[in-house]
């Protein structure tokens, strides 16, 4: 990736408020209790057309692809409103140079995408864009990506990832894949496989078959290695599958079930849950040295533990007070700290990459939700209320979660599961759409 | 050795009773219900069931017992279902069982499974504790994976909370 014209450092002024209005929310989590309602009902998308990249000869077709990409990253983060593109007045090749803004103001549109794509002689695809401040007349910033042209996806992703960035202030999500449970067959004999896919849902494949129930799948740090439960042979055990190579392997020589597995952020370790039969401690294990370490002792349900992203800290849920709760303790166990006093059962925590929250699933009064509260106890809030919400991920900026939902049985037609995203105040919910249904969503870091 | 197994078979019981709260009856008594006590070969359903199969355990004992919302003791029903399947046990002693413990919905995925595995091994416990050797009955936790029955009915979750004994 080489920079391809410097961008002019000045600071953008041609979005007006609602510009700010998304920056203060983006920016102030410290202030979402009192924006809480703003930003469900209020946050205004920033206008921004996005042009078909110019495309010659090999890369002809791609160029509409990409912009194509681009456009519906940007649409789904519900921070930016693609405008129609049959209203265009300039087409990509006089887009070159730049652009005649006032055609662009016509439209409305506060921000415009240029772009190019092309194949070199070695054979490898060079793609560039500009972002444009519309009222200000100004370039933003503009890249050039070269990669393998079957790789154009992932520099779709890139695009969308620098202007997110640009705009917002806050690292983008794009360039990032999902590992989930891809559900079929009927509730009683529900079948299980893993299956990946890019955040988007394209370029999906199932990575397991349905002959062994498998659960809980999480990215190692660098995407390459899943953890997960695997029930084979009927013996429930965590294991590690490598994503280049197919390969599944047992994680450790336990006496007994472990389950709930998940990384530290220094991809050397997996933290999981080893169950006696009636307790559950939580233990880790060195990928290298196989060295098993115990961190919780005791006549309790310790699960679910999640490394802060520093790898200092853990949180864990335990019914060791009477019911399910949220537990932060130092990384070698001690310190152990009770965060979670609301009203109801909360499990499941899972610490955001940027420190700042821990995700948990809530069941109160029959009923599941989503939320948040800081690693010190403060600023719980609920993101999501649902008949059955459940198993909350970080997108890798920590604006995101993806979460899944289960229907009632009911309504008349069978269990069902999907994946929905929804931002970290509680808004812009949207499905995500995967081919059969699905469950344990984990969302991978930015890849590189 | 006698006195040994009927102290530990006491000291279960009490630990149950005073832990436990009666359930509302109606469903408490699933696979076995209507059945006191061993086959008879009078026949519920068919006479083809073979006697020391996973069939015979289910219509003639009772191969399941139910639990509380996420509770882990077993009910006064549940025992009398385990004290047969004890019995059952005896007399085809060359078998052995799997007990799979399970949870209705109601329950994070990860806590079901720590769950479930306290029920199953509430179960073995009490198995064991009547003379049944613990090499013969393994556990395993479903979680919340494989419900009996689909409903969000309390009926119907009441019926996936359970721990059932499977015929290796």
């Amino acid at each position: 990736m080489t920079m391809m014209a410097a961008f002019l450092p000045r600071v953008w002024t041609g979005f007006g408020a609602a510009l700010v209005l998304t920056i203060l929310t983006i920016t102030a989590p410290a202030r979402a209790d009192l924006n809480l309602d703003l930003t469900r009902g209020t946050l205004q998308p920033i206008p921004i057309a996005i042009t078909s990249f110019l495309g010659a000869g090999a890369a002809a077709n791609t160029g509409q692809r990409l912009a194509g990409v681009v456009s519906a990253d940007l649409e789904r983060s519900g921070y930016f409103r693609p405008v129609d593109p049959s209203a265009f007045t300039q087409d990509p090749a006089a887009l070159q140079g730049t652009p005649r803004f006032a055609d662009w103001k016509l439209l409305q549109a506060q921000a415009l995408v240029t772009g190019a794509v092309s194949v070199q002689a070695d054979g490898q695809l060079r793609v560039e864009f500009r972002l444009w401040d519309v009222v200000a007349e100004q370039q933003m910033t503009g890249l050039a990506f070269m990669s393998t042209p079957d790789n154009w996806r992932r520099v779709a992703h890139k695009v969308a990832d620098a202007i997110f960035k640009r705009v917002t202030g806050v690292n983008g999500y794009f360039d990032s894949r999902i590992v989930y449970i891809a559900e079929t067959g009927p509730a009683i004999k529900r079948q299980k496989r893993l299956a990946i896919m890019d955040q988007d849902g394209e370029r999906h494949q199932f990575l397991t078959n349905d002959n062994t129930l498998v659960l809980t799948p999480r990215f190692s740090p660098n995407s390459q290695e899943i953890a997960y439960l695997s029930y084979y042979g009927g013996k429930p055990r965590v294991y590690l599958f490598n994503i280049e190579t197919g390969r599944q392997q047992v994680l450790g020589d336990f006496p007994g079930m472990t389950y709930a597995p998940r990384f530290s952020p220094d991809g050397g370790k997996v933290i999981m849950s080893l169950s006696d039969g009636s307790n559950s401690n939580i233990y880790t294990l060195d990928l290298q040295t196989r060295h098993q370490t115990r961190l919780t002792d005791g006549p309790s349900i310790d699960t679910s533990a999640s490394y802060s992203p520093d790898g200092r800290q853990i949180a864990f849920e335990s019914d060791r007070g009477g019911t399910q709760q949220v537990y932060v303790m130092n990384a070698d166990g001690s310190g152990l700290k009770r965060i979670t006093f609301g009203n109801g059962r909360y499990g499941g925590p899972v610490w955001s990459p940027t420190g700042e929250y821990i995700a948990f699933t809530k069941l109160a009064g029959g009923h599941f939700a989503i939320g948040v509260v800081h690693p010190d106890g403060t600023g719980e809030r609920t993101l999501v209320e649902s008949f059955h919400a459940e198993g909350p991920t970080w997108a890798p900026n920590g604006r995101v979660l993806m979460f899944f939902r289960e229907g009632s049985s009911s309504d008349g037609r069978g269990k069902s599961a999907s994946l929905y995203a929804v931002n970290l105040f509680g808004g812009n919910e949207r499905r995500v759409t995967t081919p059969v249904d699905a469950s344990d969503p984990a969302w991978s870091p930015l890849l590189p | 050795m006698y006195m040994k197994v009927l102290s530990l078979f006491a000291a279960v019981v009490l630990m149950a009773a005073c832990s436990s709260t009666p359930k509302d009856s109606g469903n408490a008594n699933g696979a076995g219900l209507g059945n006191n006590g061993m086959t008879t070969g009078s026949g519920i359903g068919n006479g083809s069931v073979r006697p020391g199969t996973q069939e015979d355990l289910a219509a003639n004992v009772g191969d399941r017992v139910f639990f509380q919302y996420d509770h882990t003791d077993l009910t006064p029903e549940g025992r009398a279902t385990l004290d047969r399947q004890a019995a059952w046990l005896k007399q085809y002693s060359q078998l052995t069982v799997t007990i799979e413990g399970h949870c209705d919905e109601r329950g994070t995925r990860e806590y079901n499974i720590g769950l479930g595995n306290r029920r199953a091994t509430a179960v073995k416990n009490y198995l064991v504790a009547l003379g049944i050797s613990s090499s013969r009955v393994a556990i395993i936790s479903y979680g919340k994976e494989r419900p009996a029955v689909v409903g969000d009915s309390e009926d119907a979750f009441a019926q996936n909370r359970r721990g059932v004994t499977i015929v290796n």
